[in-house]
């Protein structure tokens, strides 16, 4: 299965690693990976802070860069929520541009989504010790409509406990732009989260969305809590190797 | 222009976060009423069936709302009422002033109405020297301590014991007991007077049926009855958009309003008046005026927001809105709060003194995932804010910004270079874990409270550039 990744800009600037991650794991599950180099921002900025015309801009060569491609993973729930969910909308009113958004939008998946709905892989080789709890971003619980796929993946991991995060609905107070623009407001939502988060006594927080997880790490180290954030195709990324160097030494 | 809270939107945001209490009190109360809303959708089963039913309902209903508010009318006649329509707030007051001065009314006893509100009923009364008192406990505590709502189902969320007995002790000119039970008690004994003497009773409306004129309203209190069969008039205030077509409609609507709202399966009154007192009718009032409003409402129809008249206000979306639960319901400035409120209030007064509404929220989409008729709340605020951004009322900062944005989106050259420059410019700002606690520039307000991630040695695109699409490093980078 040939597979074209939309990296996102947050990872590809900020988070390589999840990328990395996410190239591995696909390539251990059958898929040819590519990545188109092409590829610019999903245009999520603009869109949610009313700049349609800028982030039609932005998707339109999303969708001339993914234009051969037969999949679309994403490691953000959100940038895939935005596709999947916004660009037909944006090009409602465009005769040439609407069935190509269309098109687009049909082939993009959420990275956990993809591993468990499409390639049907819900266990991996994995271990890590730890205790975790998972953070659902708002965009890709809601927008998405993906919540149980993550939970599956991380639960296979040997090792791991995973508990459950109390208020998991509620929102970690990123919101793009909102953060700066509202920031009180803000601030007192993800202090609000971290609280949640101290409470399960996790030592590991697991998210599918790199922005909400910047904003509650940022938050986490800045009070100085030793919780450790991953994203999902980062923990089952360094669970697989651990479980293979621990089979290796073992024979 | 009616903006009821004058201080502007940033300090009203202040002004909610530092009322400890008041958040507290929210958190309570959301809690409560989420569990409830949970526990009701539990015994309905098929929760998603009947959202798409009211839904239905509601669509049809405003699609088509010319000829039901024509048949409602005219029902109401009938049966011996009267009907204005008002188009705006000052032509409704002035009916209503009209009236009151027709009827040497001294005082008005009022049953819970957003709309009175909306209009300012209270206050033009008074200036003609009537009295008007509220007799739903909450209105009638926040009346007494000159506030507005901060909630649709539960105006006085805010205020608690000590407070709501301090305000009774005032007017009882002695102490009283922080007690609930006590404290209901003597707010009734108050009221019992009022009613029995006021000469015109205001009620507004959560649901008109078309199909016999008659007006519906919920209550937990039984005050509503009160109020509007023992004064000799009785007027009705109600959005325009307020309409069903039948009684098996109202059911379903009428299902969803107290299960949306504090997961009651049905409140304690459900009163439905058709008319005035008729001749051989025991009680009731001899007139029956109904105050059709629109205020703005129209400005939605064949719009885009069409469906924001769908609501029921059944304030489900406040009861799980994490901003609002933050900053409480008068950190919104007008009658309606919460997502609703930040939806609504600019389309009814337009975005002058609500430029800040429409990004009072963080997109989360609770309140859309929530709301019992479908109304896309969150997908409405981006819509908002592009109108703004059309209007150009959007910070020229901003809008340097993504202009720069757009043109680096259409040329990917570009764009890859801005990243590079973007981890180049921070880097010096960057601690020795490759974090940023101090950012220059937009990064400032970010890294007061949070840390920021600086930009990695190599991007992905790098990596796999250099090692990438050959299979990755040894060490599986
Ligand atoms: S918008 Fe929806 S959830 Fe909010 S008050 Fe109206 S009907 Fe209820």
């Amino acid at each position: 299965m040939r597979v074209s990744l939309f990296i996102t800009c947050l990872s590809d600037c900020f988070f390589p690693r999840v990328g990395q991650a996410v190239v591995h794991l696909l390539r251990r599950h059958g898929c040819e990976v590519d990545f188109p180099l092409e590829q610019v921002c999903c245009g999520q900025p603009a869109y949610n802070s009313g700049y349609h015309e800028e982030a039609r801009t932005a998707a339109k060569q999303l969708i001339r860069a993914f234009k051969n491609a037969q999949y679309v993973v994403s490691p953000s729930g959100s940038c895939a929520a935005m596709i999947r969910h916004y660009y037909p909308t944006l090009f409602a009113a465009d005769d040439e541009w609407r069935d190509k958004a269309q098109q687009f939008a049909d082939k993009v998946y959420e990275f956990s989504q993809f591993m468990v709905n499409i390639l049907k892989v819900s266990s991996v080789d994995a271990c890590y010790e730890g205790r975790a709890t998972y953070h659902h971003s708002c965009h890709m619980m809601r927008g998405l409509g993906v919540s149980g796929e993550p939970l599956r993946l991380l639960q296979s991991i040997k090792g791991l406990e995973v508990v459950d995060l109390p208020y998991h609905q509620d929102c970690c107070g990123f919101g793009g732009t909102f953060a700066v623009k509202m920031k009180e407001i803000s601030e007192q939502m993800v202090d609000e989260k971290v609280e949640h988060i101290l409470a399960t006594q996790a030592n590991i927080l697991v998210g599918s969305d790199m922005a909400c997880l910047m904003n509650i790490q940022g938050r986490l180290r800045r009070l100085g809590y030793p919780v450790q954030v991953f994203h999902v195709a980062e923990l089952l990324y360094e669970g697989v190797q651990r479980y293979e160097s621990l089979q290796s030494s073992a024979i | 222009m009616s903006l009821s809270n004058p201080l502007p939107f940033k300090q009203r945001v202040e002004q909610g976060l530092n009322d400890p209490f008041l958040r507290q009190s929210l958190k309570n109360a959301q809690a409560r009423f989420r569990e409830g809303k949970q526990r009701a959708a539990q015994i309905l089963g098929n929760l998603e069936e009947w959202r798409t039913r009211a839904e239905a309902i509601r669509h049809h209903t405003i699609e088509h709302l010319d000829y039901y508010l024509d048949q409602f009318a005219t029902n109401v006649e009938n049966n011996g009422g009267t009907v204005f329509f008002a188009e705006t707030e000052q032509e409704a007051v002035d009916y209503l002033i009209r009236l009151a001065k027709a009827k040497q009314a001294k005082t008005v006893i009022k049953s819970k109405s957003m709309v009175s509100e909306e209009t300012h009923v209270n206050k033009r009364l008074e200036e003609i020297g009537v009295e008007a008192i509220e007799s739903d406990l909450g209105e009638y505590i926040i009346q007494l301590a000159k506030e507005m709502p901060s909630h649709i189902i539960a105006p006085a969320i805010h205020k608690n014991r000590r407070q709501i007995a301090q305000l009774f002790a005032e007017v009882a000119g002695k102490e009283l007991p922080e007690d609930t039970s006590a404290l209901t008690r003597f707010a009734r004994h108050q009221l019992r007077d009022k009613f029995l003497n006021a000469d015109i009773g205001i009620s507004g409306c959560n649901f008109a049926v078309a199909e016999t004129g008659s007006i519906v309203l919920v209550s937990n209190e039984g005050n509503a009855r009160l109020t509007t069969t023992l004064p000799k008039t009785h007027v009705v205030m109600m959005g325009m958009e307020r309409i069903v077509p039948t009684w098996e409609d109202l059911d379903a609507v009428l299902s969803l309003l107290p299960r949306s709202a504090t997961g009651q399966k049905i409140t304690s009154y459900v009163t439905a008046l058709t008319g005035p007192r008729r001749e051989n009718d025991q009680d009731g009032p001899e007139e029956m005026h109904v105050i059709i409003v629109d205020n703005g409402r129209s400005n939605a129809l064949g719009t885009e927001y069409q469906s924001i008249l769908h609501c029921i206000r059944c304030g489900a979306c406040l009861n799980v809105c994490p901003v609002y639960r933050h900053i409480g319901g008068h950190a919104y400035g007008g009658v309606y709060t919460g997502p609703v409120g930040a939806v609504l209030t600019p389309i009814l007064e337009g975005f002058d003194e609500w430029e800040e509404l429409p990004y009072a929220s963080s997109l989360c989409g609770a309140c859309t995932e929530t709301c019992p008729v479908k109304i896309p709340l969150h997908d409405m605020l981006i819509d908002l804010r592009r109108d703004e951004v059309d209007e150009k009322r959007s910070p020229g900062v901003e809008r340097f910004i993504f202009r720069l944005f757009g043109t680096a989106m259409n040329n990917p050259a570009l764009y890859r270079l801005g990243l590079k420059m973007a981890k180049h410019l921070l880097k010096p700002f960057a601690d020795d874990e490759g974090f940023l606690n101090k950012g220059p520039g937009p990064l400032k307000a970010w890294t007061e409270e949070r840390d920021f991630p600086a930009p990695a040695k190599e991007s992905f695109r790098e990596w796999w550039q250099r090692a990438g699409r050959y299979g990755g490093d040894p060490d599986g980078r």
